[in-house]
């Protein structure tokens, strides 16, 4: 038994617990090409330069308003076409409308930007449409001014469909005897929809809403990665992109390390405390007591 | 998450029962509209890429870039890159790092989950407190590439499996699962003189069939998609997987010399790249009915039990 566990336990503690210790480059002038070992260390001089970049601050503030839009847009887009969808009658209807709706969840991010470049870009097939019309192109695949619209419509198209699997599934468990007698007793399909569909999706929504809460420092990374230099830094830069860019790619180790240390410690703690708050409502949230 | 949902049964029958209310007009209407706008928006752009993908040069340079209907399809785009160049290598290393990563973390997976979901193993309940953990917090990118450099793992293949090689949620949905196979199963095989990995092997994963599905094909979708992971740890572009590939390619438009395919006579790019795209997406659509068929279990049974 002890063998079958070291494999895994072998991983969890190398790619998991390791660089959670290695998290002390935080504290450390990082030099790549002579090692942790042999880095100065700095204290907290890290944290004080990143607090004080106002390029942080920035992705902050990014990540908070791509966290905004797609809980007011894309949060509730997958119980609307769950209930469109129970309220369809032929299964076979249904069938075909979830198979499409659940494919883009399976393809990568590359994938869904190339799509999306194909059919909205400048040089996409709506944006030859219009020319040959003598229109001018579209420019919402490089427009800052635009981003953040195209980034919830990305994720509505890629995630509408799994984010309904759920909600499709606490439907078809509500006793359509409850349906009947609501019907019976004079209520229209507004009121069955009201009284009887929505109290059966409740709890589920309360619990993907606090997790969602709980997550709200990520908002996409590969999304927001591939996209960047499209529409730039100051419209799509957020706090996963900045730790790429400045620990990585501007080779700001330090300050990269930070970044991703403080955005890991305040996910777990709001991860932590948005349970509290499902225990909270009677729900169970992501893990039990 | 501990969902005791049934898995979705369609209603007894396709009819409407006796006492809803007659379908009006308007309504009817109205839901076929937004319902055929929504499959449309979610199938065009594939539409797109797979036709011109398949348009000829003449095609191509009439429609100004995209074609709908390709009227003579040819698989000139495909028969260019598949012929040996550079997109040949980077689909050949996709499907090896699938193939073998998956592989490995099925078995790594089963393993674990196997042993974390009998009672009274020594040391079980840590190891399982520690995996949950790694739900809540993780390490971070420049630790992660700091040990995958200090692990003398840049530039290796080995960077894009063993980084994540098991994932806790994968791992929680089988443990579940082993969870739910009853106990009597196991004394009776015991009784029989069956040592734990006889157990494994002849009673366990041959009624866990369905779970091991979900769980490869999440893990086989996870290796064939991942990019970020190969940009981060592979400088050396004749490594990159597809995914690297495209986003080199289609996403940031950068031009395919014929040299680089290994032909002499470059298909209009437009095509080439939307073959590109096409590989891609393709594997993806030959699991998808897989995927579906086992895709919602999955989904409803990552029971976590502490």
């Amino acid at each position: 038994m002890l063998a079958l566990m070291a494999p895994g336990l072998l991983f969890f503690a190398v790619f998991f617990y390791v660089p959670m210790l290695g998290n002390i480059v935080a504290f450390q002038d990082y030099q790549p090409f002579i090692g942790f070992k042999s880095s100065p260390w700095v204290g907290l001089a890290n944290f004080q330069e990143l607090f004080s970049d106002p390029a942080f601050w920035e992705s902050v503030r990014n990540t908070l308003a791509f966290a905004a839009l797609q809980l007011i847009f894309f949060f509730p887009a997958p119980l609307a076409l769950a209930l469109l969808i129970n309220s369809l009658v032929s299964s076979r209807v249904k069938k075909f409308v979830q198979s499409v709706v659940y494919l883009p969840h399976f393809i990568s991010w590359v994938l869904v930007v190339a799509l999306f470049q194909q059919v909205l870009g400048g040089a996409g097939l709506i944006s030859n449409f219009l020319r040959d019309h003598g229109l001018s192109a579209l420019d919402v695949m490089t427009d800052p001014g635009t981003f953040p619209m195209l980034i919830t419509a990305q994720v509505i198209w890629k995630d509408i469909g799994w984010g309904m699997i759920i909600y499709l599934a606490a439907l078809a468990n509500v006793d359509q005897s409850l349906y009947e007698s609501a019907a019976v007793d004079g209520a229209g399909p507004w009121r069955r929809m009201w009284h009887v569909t929505l109290p059966a999706v409740r709890g589920v929504t309360i619990m993907l809403l606090v997790l969602r809460l709980g997550d709200v420092l990520s908002v996409g990374f590969e999304q927001f990665l591939l996209q960047r230099d499209a529409v730039g830094a100051r419209a799509s830069e957020v706090l996963d992109t900045y730790v790429y860019y400045h620990g990585v790619v501007y080779g700001d180790w330090g300050i990269g390390a930070v970044a991703g240390l403080v955005k890991g410690v305040v996910g777990a703690l709001m991860i932590w405390g948005a349970n509290r708050l499902a225990h909270a409502f009677g729900e169970q949230g992501v893990y039990s007591k | 998450m501990t969902i005791g949902l049934p898995l979705l049964k369609p209603r007894p029958a396709d009819r409407r029962a006796a006492w809803e209310e007659p379908p009006t007009r308007l309504g009817s209407a109205a839901k076929a509209v937004v319902l055929t706008v929504i499959v449309a928006v979610m199938t065009l752009p594939f539409l797109v890429v797979l036709s011109t993908s398949l348009a000829s040069r003449e095609e191509v340079t009439a429609a100004g870039g995209y074609v709908l209907f390709p009227t003579e399809p040819t698989l000139q785009a495909y028969r260019t890159i598949l012929s040996g160049g550079l997109v040949t290598r980077a689909v050949t290393v996709s499907v090896l790092i699938t193939g073998i990563g998956t592989a490995l973390s099925l078995l790594t997976t089963i393993a674990l989950a196997y042993a974390l979901s009998k009672r009274g193993v020594p040391g079980s309940r840590p190891v399982l407190l520690l995996v949950l953990f790694t739900l809540l917090f993780a390490p971070g990118m420049i630790p992660m590439y700091v040990l995958v450099k200090e692990l003398g793992l840049l530039d290796s293949y080995w960077a894009l499996i063993l980084p994540g090689l098991v994932n806790a949620f994968n791992l929680v949905v089988m443990r579940a699962f082993f969870m739910n196979i009853p106990e009597e199963l196991y004394h009776a095989a015991r009784i029989d003189g069956a040592g734990d990995w006889r157990i494994l092997t002849r009673i366990v994963l041959p009624l866990s069939k369905g779970v091991i599905a979900v769980v490869g094909l999440f893990y086989a979708v996870t290796y064939w998609n991942a990019f970020f992971n190969a940009m981060l740890y592979l400088n050396d572009s004749g490594k990159w997987p597809i995914q690297l590939l495209l986003r080199t390619y289609v996403v940031q438009n950068k031009q395919m010399a014929a040299d680089q395919l290994g032909v002499a006579h470059l298909p209009p790019q437009q095509s080439i790249s939307m073959a590109v795209v096409m590989l891609a997406l393709i594997p993806i659509l030959l699991l998808y009915p897989f995927l579906q068929k086992y895709f919602t279990k999955g989904v409803l049974t990552g029971a976590i039990k502490g």
